[in-house]
């Protein structure tokens, strides 16, 4: 027995035989038919992820917008409602306290969407820092679930299975709107790399939109397994992996998230040096040349045998097919077709610096 | 005649004199999932029962193999370097490596097969 937690969909994922583990603190499905099934679908077709554990805590009040840029890395001043940011929350090291989207719903309302692993360290440092502020801040977690419906035939789907509008939603707005007498938030974001949306509800209405693109046949039940083989090959960080609260988001090469020309923000000194002096660590791509396959956490080495860093994430990739990895590495090693070594067991393979990006994104601007 | 041997971390040994064909049980490999890469050691390398000796790849995760018997490796099975898939296809036919036993009375202490069927069905 555990004590996982199960989103309001655990009884459709045992019950559709899917492969379930333990993941951040839920018992969560990796695959249903395979990761490879449900990767291709989701790049060739439309795949429906239950991401209900993700975390939800709202930030509301006079100070809701001052208060939201001293926490976050990008700029959410004078935004328009219904925009959506990505960026990061910062401990006073410049570490990354949580990867985050801040979705503006109104001039003194903003929803911060969290990684699941997150939310109770997420939920703590935003009351804590708040002490000075005149904000509300909720953690709606527990009440609402969330859907990423993902794929090329994505917005036919939402609309054609579920009567979700979603033509006018351009990438990274949202909407707030009644369907069959809930209150639902839908935006055109994800996690795959290809044109998609989220849908966060009630868990009502989650089962039932579940149960509705199920019966469709149009949609392909997708576990977290693709869910991390689709990020990754579009150079998208996991936290834990690429970003963590002593990886800071300048090494992870996410600069462009870190607004370091706002006056103020956590940990705001760390990153805007490392922006103008350059780090001595950086997340890089690497193509393994040989079929072996680098895990997180393999040793990186120099030609000459010197350890200069570990690999993040690695896999063979399912769009491309090749063994590729990211590595945070020694920064004099990562240029673009610098030779490296990685330790895989107990051999040593070849590897090349390469890009992040191994397969192109397809968003819908 | 060869009879074939299970050990409890799912790894097989089918055994014909003093040569073993050793691979992943058919329980394993459906566990695993689609198999990508398999790690083997090389012609010539011993293996110690109850040590590493290489690793079958899933997508998802590396999962070492465990050697059921102690012997010395004789051959590779080189069709899985370009196509680990085969062990989906048919684990009992793919074995992964040949051995020479270098001791036989290590076979006594694995499962025959209506012992591993056993061991599974409680797993």
């Amino acid at each position: 027995m555990t004590d996982n937690k199960r989103t309001c969909l655990y009884h459709r994922h045992v019950a559709a035989g899917a492969l379930m583990s333990p993941f951040a603190g839920y018992d969560m499905p990796i695959q249903y038919t395979g990761i490879t099934e449900e990767h291709n679908a989701v790049r060739s077709s439309c795949g429906v992820f239950d991401v209900s554990h993700m975390g939800e805590i709202n930030i509301s009040g006079p100070h809701a917008e001052r208060y939201v840029n001293h926490i976050f890395t990008n700029d959410v001043s004078g935004a328009p409602v219904g925009q959506i940011f990505y960026g990061m929350m910062l401990n006073r090291s410049g570490g990354t306290v949580d990867d985050l989207l801040v979705y503006k719903r109104d001039a003194d309302s903003f929803l911060l969407v969290v990684n699941a692993s997150n939310i109770e360290k997420d939920y703590a440092w935003v009351v804590e820092n708040a002490r000075e502020f005149d904000v509300e801040v909720e953690n709606l977690s527990e009440e609402l679930g969330e859907l990423a419906v993902q794929g090329p035939e994505a917005e036919s789907v939402m609309q054609q299975v579920l009567g979700i509008n979603c033509g006018d939603l351009s990438f990274y707005t949202f909407r707030e709107e009644m369907l069959d007498g809930v209150h639902i938030l839908v935006s055109r974001t994800g996690y795959t790399g290809e044109d998609g949306f989220e849908i966060y509800a009630p868990h009502d209405a989650i089962v039932a939109m579940w149960d509705a693109l199920m019966q469709s046949g149009r949609v392909a039940a997708c576990g977290l397994g693709c869910r991390d083989t689709l990020r990754f090959e579009v150079g998208l960080p996991l936290y834990g992996d690429e970003l963590s609260d002593d990886i800071t988001p300048v090494e992870a090469g996410l600069s462009m998230f870190v607004k370091t020309d706002k006056p103020e923000f956590i940990g705001r000194d760390v990153v805007a040096e490392q922006k103008a002096a350059g780090t001595t660590r950086k997340v890089v791509g690497l193509e393994i040349l040989d079929r072996a396959i680098a895990r997180h956490g393999y040793d990186v080495l120099t030609p000459e045998g010197e350890v200069i860093g570990s690999i993040t994430t690695g896999y063979r990739g399912i769009s491309v097919d090749k063994s590729i990895a990211m590595a945070l590495i020694d920064s004099r090693y990562a240029t673009n077709g610098t030779e490296l070594l990685v330790q895989i067991r107990r051999k040593r393979f070849p590897a090349v610096v390469t890009s992040k990006k191994f397969y192109k994104k397809s968003y819908k601007k | 005649m060869s009879k074939i041997y299970y050990s409890e971390t799912h790894e097989y040994v089918k055994v014909d004199g003093n040569i073993g064909l050793i691979g992943i049980s058919d329980y394993a490999q459906h566990a695993l999932g689609n198999v990508v890469y398999v790690d083997m050691p090389e012609v010539g390398d011993d293996i110690e029962a109850g040590e590493d000796f290489g690793a079958v790849e899933s997508v998802k995760a590396a999962s070492d193999l465990i050697a059921p018997v102690s012997g010395a490796v004789v051959e590779i099975n080189e069709h899985l370097i370009d196509n680990p898939r085969l062990i989906n296809e048919d684990a009992l036919s793919n074995w992964i490596i040949k051995v020479e036993l270098t001791a036989p009375d290590e076979l006594d202490s694995l499962m025959d097969e209506a012992g591993y069927a056993e061991f599974v069905s409680n797993q």
